[in-house]
């Protein structure tokens, strides 16, 4: 039993709760991480990682439980009492300062100095070891931040994590800006860190990539932990998804109804084209289909969907609703047409957060609502509230802001946003952005619904998979071009990206 | 060994202990915490100053009389607040509004205009600087909106040329107004009450409304908490932005009205500095001066705790630059615990 000691935890986290205004974010978590072990956190949005994060980073105190490092009991006061045991963070969010250079964004609060003047050469050595350390040793560390893509501000940050001498790095989603060649390299990264014994706890809800880079899982449910070190490789798929959700998921995306020969056409994009982004988009959409946009980040999907929605201004080419052509450039056009848009961006785009869920929900139709200028709020929160319970939003609760619901029930108010306003044609931005696995089923099935219910919809998602599993057509789009038109049933992931690889080769 | 390998269930029951952190945070914290609670806040500042003041000064102080000066005094700057109130909330500034009233104030005094005022009607002292306030407005709101400009800046050049324009065109003269029949009525009482400060409360309760319950109000909370997503949900937003300044254009017309009432003069210095003012007022009215929240009984409040606060100094015979030092904390002090109450539960859960 003696042996077992060098696989004793260097963390420990013993039933830890802590309560906001009320509201119980953790009600007993449990968590062990050895070290040089990459130990996945997996969660629903809602499921308090973030609230764990934080209080192994120092910014929360927990209300009862305890946290043994090494074996002992600690208090983990603030920030810089979390660096000092080992700990370090990287937050979704990163914070690395634009403005300043590698080096300095480093030893940002303990920079090497004599006599108050800055050691910048000494610093730079330093830097250049450190990046070295992480595969990197190609970075100049008087290179600014700002100029770093999200992958280097990583590298950057888990730099800056060595340089306190952490033990433990704490990553929070850090695939989430990332595409999949930069993941691959992130992974390295990784595996670059553990060979050196330093742990790593990796929060996700990409199950695929838990099953490339994990060892152990924990799962969080509802702020309580519902399983803690299981093996990744004795742990089945559905077992994960079954902890995480407190159910069964069959099957992820909901059966296609096949769209009549004779349904109307509500959308139709003619030779579409935005100067610098992309070129001559042409496609129609009938009532009842769904129509994915597959392509890579940078491919210019996003940017014909904002197109056609009138949020950018076509250099030429027309839209037209229902055989109406829109004033290019006018996103009021559009949506007097019975159009609507669901941005990538929730939170930025989407919804004004402080807003209780039935102002966010009304934002397209409070005026439709109002008599010669009068607000009805009651007339919309009776129109939420039927919104709230067809579309299973939670909390039930129209006065509750919109910043306090999850991923998952935020993309459901931008839907029900719609519905209200009786949209013929929808347009999704990564619809499940952000939404975890449990939450994303109900989301396929509510865009399949209301495709059954005669909306022409079009999708666009970083995620080929889900854009092939959702659509009942797709394009496939590369560098500003339409590559390829097909049914969604006759072409499958590699397909899609055989043609793109071989479009931007071309 | 094996304990570390098979996987640990923990027990879904709650743990001891913690269902005294489920109950809910007490009465008191929630209302304080809420947007009565700023506004509570407000009441009790403006309570303590009455009765600071009632000591100091006693019966010249606690007096109806001097009750409705203060407010008389106060209902210049606060229809002006009412105005930055919602410019603030869309997430802007004005800052030329007390050039623009200074300008509005010399438009309707010009010998010309007083003289087609004595031909047709005394009401045209009243167009007048409504429509300079308003199409000042309009330019601000037409820069900002539509030429992408930024408000501090758009406002600011017009708050430089508006105070130009009115030495301009009145060639730093001061000019009476001549019209008895327009001094009469701004200078008159109702039921014992002064009109400028039934007018105050007219644009304070209409502007309540406006804020609160119309599709004018919500569009101005919207595009404040946030402009994108009110753009993309299909509001016309630079129509709107545009709006909300010859709204604020419109109250700082109105003010000059009652400049011109209580001063029966029309000057290029009407107004100086009334921008900081105002915008003190808003704020610690408890607006957020990003935008996309704010009260209009904050503001009122806030408008009249400064010029309360004047009028406790001037009983007192004290030198208006300590009535200055004790100001500039006010804003500080305001700005501190509405930072507090903004942050909420979670601030007060920390202990």
């Amino acid at each position: 039993m003696i042996e077992e000691d060098h696989a004793s935890p260097l963390l420990e986290v013993r039933g830890i709760t802590k309560t906001f205004a009320g509201v119980q974010a953790l009600k007993g978590v449990n968590l062990d991480v050895r070290a040089g072990e990459v130990h996945c956190v997996l969660g629903q949005n809602g499921a308090g990682k973030s609230t764990l994060i934080k209080t192994l980073a120092g910014v929360h105190q927990p209300d009862a439980g305890e946290i043994l490092w090494q074996g002992e009991t600690v208090t983990i006061a603030d920030p810089i009492a979390a660096l000092k045991l080992g700990i370090a963070t990287m937050y979704q969010e990163l914070d690395v300062v634009d403005g300043l250079s590698i080096a300095e964004n480093i030893f940002l609060g303990h920079e090497h100095s004599t006599g108050g003047m800055l050691k910048v050469a000494h610093a730079n050595r330093l830097t250049r070891e450190l990046l070295t350390r992480l595969g990197h040793g190609d970075l100049p560390p008087n290179t600014e931040v700002g100029q770093l893509s999200a992958a280097n501000k990583q590298i950057v940050s888990m730099a800056r994590a060595l340089s306190h001498d952490a033990k433990l790095i704490v990553m929070d989603e850090p695939s989430a800006v990332l595409d999949s060649g930069e993941v691959a390299n992130l992974f390295r990264v990784i595996r670059e860190l553990t060979r050196q014994g330093i742990a790593v706890v990796y929060i996700s809800h990409r199950l695929e990539e838990i099953r490339q880079i994990g060892n152990r899982i924990s799962v969080i449910k509802d702020g309580r932990s519902t399983a803690s070190g299981l093996a990744v490789s004795e742990t089945p798929t559905p077992e994960l998804i079954r902890l995480m959700t407190g159910r069964e998921v069959a099957n992820v995306f909901p059966e296609a109804v096949p769209v009549p020969r004779n349904a109307p056409i509500l959308l139709e994009v003619s030779h579409l084209h935005l100067r610098g982004h992309f070129s001559d988009v042409d496609f129609t959409v009938r009532a009842g289909e769904i129509v994915g946009l597959a392509g890579l980040v940078g491919s210019g999907r996003s940017e014909i969907l904002e197109t056609i929605y009138g949020a950018r201004k076509a250099t030429s080419g027309t839209v037209s609703v229902q055989g109406k052509v829109l004033r290019a450039g006018s996103v009021t056009a559009a949506v007097d047409a019975g159009m609507g848009f669901s941005p990538e961006e929730r939170k930025s785009q989407g919804l004004i957060l402080a807003e209780p869920i039935f102002k966010n929900v009304t934002l397209s139709t409070f005026s439709r609502f109002a008599r010669g200028g009068f607000l009805n709020e009651g007339g919309e929160r009776d129109a939420a509230r039927e919104q709230i319970s067809a579309l299973e939003l939670r909390p039930a609760d129209p006065d509750r802001p919109a910043r306090t619901l999850s991923g998952g029930n935020q993309q459901k108010i931008l839907l029900a946003r719609w519905l209200v306003h009786g949209t013929h044609v929808l347009l999704l931005d990564e619809p499940t952005r952000g939404v975890d696995v449990g939450a994303r089923a109900e989301i396929y099935a509510l865009i399949r619904r209301l495709a059954a219910e005669g909306t022409a919809i079009v999708v666009v998602s970083s995620e080929i998979e889900e854009v092939l599993g959702l659509s009942d057509r797709v394009l496939v789009i590369g560098d500003g071009d339409v590559l390829a038109e097909s049914n969604a049933g006759d072409i499958d992931e590699p397909g899609v990206l055989d043609l793109v690889m071989k479009g931007s080769a071309a | 060994m094996s304990e570390q390998k098979s996987p640990v269930l923990t027990d879904a029951a709650p743990l001891p202990g913690a269902s005294h952190q489920t109950e809910r945070p007490s009465a008191l914290k929630r209302i304080l915490g809420g947007s009565v609670g700023r506004n509570l806040g407000l009441v009790i500042a403006l309570i303590a100053l009455i009765i600071i003041g009632t000591i100091t000064a006693g019966d010249r102080f606690a007096d109806v009389n001097n009750f409705l000066t203060i407010i008389r005094y106060a209902s210049i700057i606060g229809v002006i607040s009412i105005g930055m109130t919602f410019v603030i909330i869309a997430g802007g500034i004005d800052l030329s509004v007390g050039s623009v009233l200074g300008l509005a104030t010399v438009v309707a005094t010009l010998p010309a205009i007083q003289a087609a005022a004595e031909q047709s009607s005394w009401l045209l002292m009243i167009i007048v600087p409504l429509a300079v306030g308003a199409l000042a407005g309009l330019v601000n709101g037409i820069v900002i909106a539509y030429g992408n400009v930024v408000a501090f800046m758009a406002t600011l050049a017009m708050l430089v040329g508006a105070r130009g324009i009115a030495e301009l065109i009145s060639g730093r003269r001061t000019q009476i107004v001549t019209s008895t029949d327009f001094l009469e009525f701004i200078r008159a009482n109702l039921l014992g009450v002064p009109v400028l400060i039934w007018i105050f409360a007219l644009v304070a309760v209409a502007g309540w409304i406006l804020l609160n319950r119309t599709t004018f109000g919500r569009r101005t909370v919207a595009i404040g908490g946030n402009l994108e997503a009110s753009r993309l949900a299909g509001i016309k937003v630079k129509r709107h932005l545009l709006l909300v300044y010859v709204l604020s254009g419109f109250t700082v017309g109105i003010a000059a009205i009652m400049m011109l009432g209580r001063t029966t003069a029309g000057t290029s210095t009407h107004g100086m500095l009334y921008e900081l003012d105002a915008i003190a007022a808003v704020v610690v009215g408890g607006t957020l001066l990003i935008g996309g929240r704010g009260t209009i009984v904050g503001t009122v409040l806030g408008v009249l705790i400064f010029a309360t606060l004047t009028n406790v100094f001037t009983q007192n015979n004290l030198d208006t630059s300590v009535q200055a030092v004790a100001k500039g904390l006010i804003i500080v002090i305001a700005v501190l615990l509405q930072q507090r109450f903004a942050t909420g539960g979670a601030a007060a859960g920390k202990k």
